[in-house]
């Protein structure tokens, strides 16, 4: 039996972790993602777990990363400054494969910018913002059921790649209270132990090398120094380095068909809308007002790694319309791997877009 | 049977508890769906503060509120910025003991904070007051469902009086709109 509720997304996100099995959350608390915090530091010492406020957001996430190396799922969540402050560690996460999960509740930035108002400016930084190449995953919600949803579906993703996992809500889906049915039951999915007598950074075939969880008997060093599969520090060779860094990437790039996460409406439009987030909901009411219009959507849950397979589902494609709340971050990369025109459609200061607008920007291209 | 209710008021009346409660009584209590949203700055109590709630027996796409029809106002600054938009078929409910202005539509005023203050001992359960006025004169969700969604939402031990401001609410509502 699921459960009807009427709940807050930053609430349901916390719901969901809690039934992921998350049982750590160390952060700072930011607005407007406080109220995960506020949530988990309410149930998760009734559950045996431990919710810290540490006394920034770089040790914040540090203490997750800690948490995760003891075999228990982590998290933290926060929003624009706070999400900077957690870049360089976000890379030793990436670095030394941990299994976390980092919500980001996003605010109108650069800066302190706007602390209560909606935005989606963080879309690159989440992909792009630590130094050196690598790949994470970022699931991208569009409503309360999905805060939920796609936060358990973080963990599991999380566990399996052993990455860092990104909720990029924004505060539009982070603070507006809608119905959610609560699932009885919820995908299940576990971090794979490291094998006997395998070394500590030895892959097979799904590039993802056994979990080594400390107290469980395995002796192992964790650096974010370019390590050998020993896991020691190697630092010179040009071949250890090239060969790490790109089982990095690979092993999350080459699995992007096989986790794409996308909706698809009208695949015989034309004008066709991408979205992410709370403008997704914008062009559902579009669709929903104009049924004889044959908009096109495609609306994206897993926004990286990018898979562009997705824009194969609108084989007559004439324009891709993307609403963003901000400068056009996604819409740089679908152009990349289309020929079919792409037009950002932006809009900055919190304000979610209308209907009438997109409507209008739709109506250009008929 | 879609409707749009905005409130509005000043931070620390409880605007968005108000819209929060509204929206639990319909989700929860009447089988609708709602979606409840909110402005406000980055101020604790004194700043502008408004939120919305829209209801409907429809899954809800759009989550912001474009037309309301119905308005909860309790503050001065509240009408200027928001009560104004009010059309002519609109509801108006609004404290009239903080909000000089009348707006065209109809209207049902009511001396919450004075009410609740005199009445009740408690000037803080004025929202409450509002939230009965609200639901005796539009019926947007049942009152069975609006005493239910309150007695889930206000803090342990102040049940009792919550539920004398929204019958006070109730009342004050049946011999406004009945004058």
């Amino acid at each position: 039996m699921t459960k009807i509720d009427f709940m807050q997304g930053n609430t349901a996100c916390a719901e969901g972790a809690l039934a992921a099995g998350c049982r750590f959350f160390g952060g700072y608390p930011i607005t407007p993602s406080t109220e995960v915090a506020e949530h988990m530091a309410a149930k998760l010492p009734k559950l045996g777990g431990v919710f810290i406020q540490m006394e920034d957001e770089i040790a914040g996430i540090a203490a997750v990363i800690g948490a995760s190396w003891t075999g228990v799922r982590a998290m933290t969540a926060t929003s624009g400054p706070g999400f900077s402050l957690m870049m360089e560690n976000l890379g030793f996460a990436v670095m030394t494969e941990t299994p976390c999960v980092v919500v980001n509740i996003q605010r109108g930035g650069p800066s302190t910018g706007q602390p209560t108002m909606s935005a989606q400016g963080d879309m690159l930084q989440c992909r792009f913002g630590s130094h050196g190449d690598y790949s994470i995953i970022a699931l991208s919600p569009a409503s309360v059921q999905e805060m939920y949803e796609l936060t358990v579906k973080a963990f599991n993703l999380a566990d399996r790649f052993r990455i860092p996992v990104f909720l990029m809500a924004d505060e539009i889906i982070g603070h507006m209270r809608e119905r959610i049915e609560i699932p009885d039951t919820i995908p299940a999915g576990e971090r794979k132990l490291l094998e006997k007598d395998t070394l500590p950074y030895h892959a097979g075939k799904d590039l993802v090398p056994g979990f080594p969880q400390f107290g469980k008997g395995y002796g192992v060093h964790v650096t974010g120094l370019t390590h050998d599969e020993r896991g020691y520090p190697c630092t010179t060779s040009p071949s250890v380095h090239e060969e790490l860094v790109k089982r990095l990437v690979a092993k999350v790039e080459s699995a992007r068909h096989e986790i794409a996460d996308f909706r698809v409406t009208n695949p015989g439009a034309e004008i066709i809308f991408i979205t992410y987030g709370s403008p997704a909901r914008t062009v559902e009411q579009l669709i929903h007002d104009h049924p004889d219009a044959n908009i096109g959507h495609l609306r994206l849950r897993m926004v990286w790694p990018f898979c562009e397979n997705a824009l194969g589902e609108f084989p007559d494609a004439r324009v891709f319309l993307v609403p963003e709340q901000n400068l056009g971050q996604i819409a740089r990369e679908i152009e990349r791997h289309t020929s079919v025109p792409v037009v950002p459609l932006p809009k900055l200061g919190g304000a979610l877009h209308t209907p009438a607008e997109l409507k209008a920007a739709m109506e250009a291209w008929r | 049977m879609r409707h749009e209710v905005r409130f509005s008021g000043f931070g620390g009346q409880g605007i968005i508890l108000s819209a929060v409660i509204l929206g639990r009584a319909a989700v929860m209590y009447d089988g609708n769906y709602a979606v409840q949203t909110q402005v406000y700055g980055p101020e604790a109590r004194g700043g502008a503060s408004m939120s919305a709630v829209i209801i409907d027996d429809q899954p809800i796409l759009y989550p912001k509120v474009t037309n309301p029809d119905i308005f909860v106002i309790m503050s001065q600054e509240g009408f200027e910025k928001y009560g104004v938009q009010a059309g002519e078929h609109a509801v108006m409910i609004l404290d009239s003991s903080l909000v000089q202005s009348r707006p065209q539509c109809r209207c049902t005023e009511i001396p919450a904070t004075r009410e609740a203050k005199q009445t009740l001992g408690r000037d803080i359960v004025a929202n409450i007051i509002m939230l009965g006025a609200l639901v005796r004169t539009t019926g947007v969700v049942g009152e069975v469902a609006i005493e239910k969604a309150i007695l889930d939402s206000v803090p342990k031990g102040t049940e009792n009086l919550n539920l004398k401001a929204m019958k006070l609410g109730f009342e004050l509502a049946e011999k406004e709109n009945v004058t």
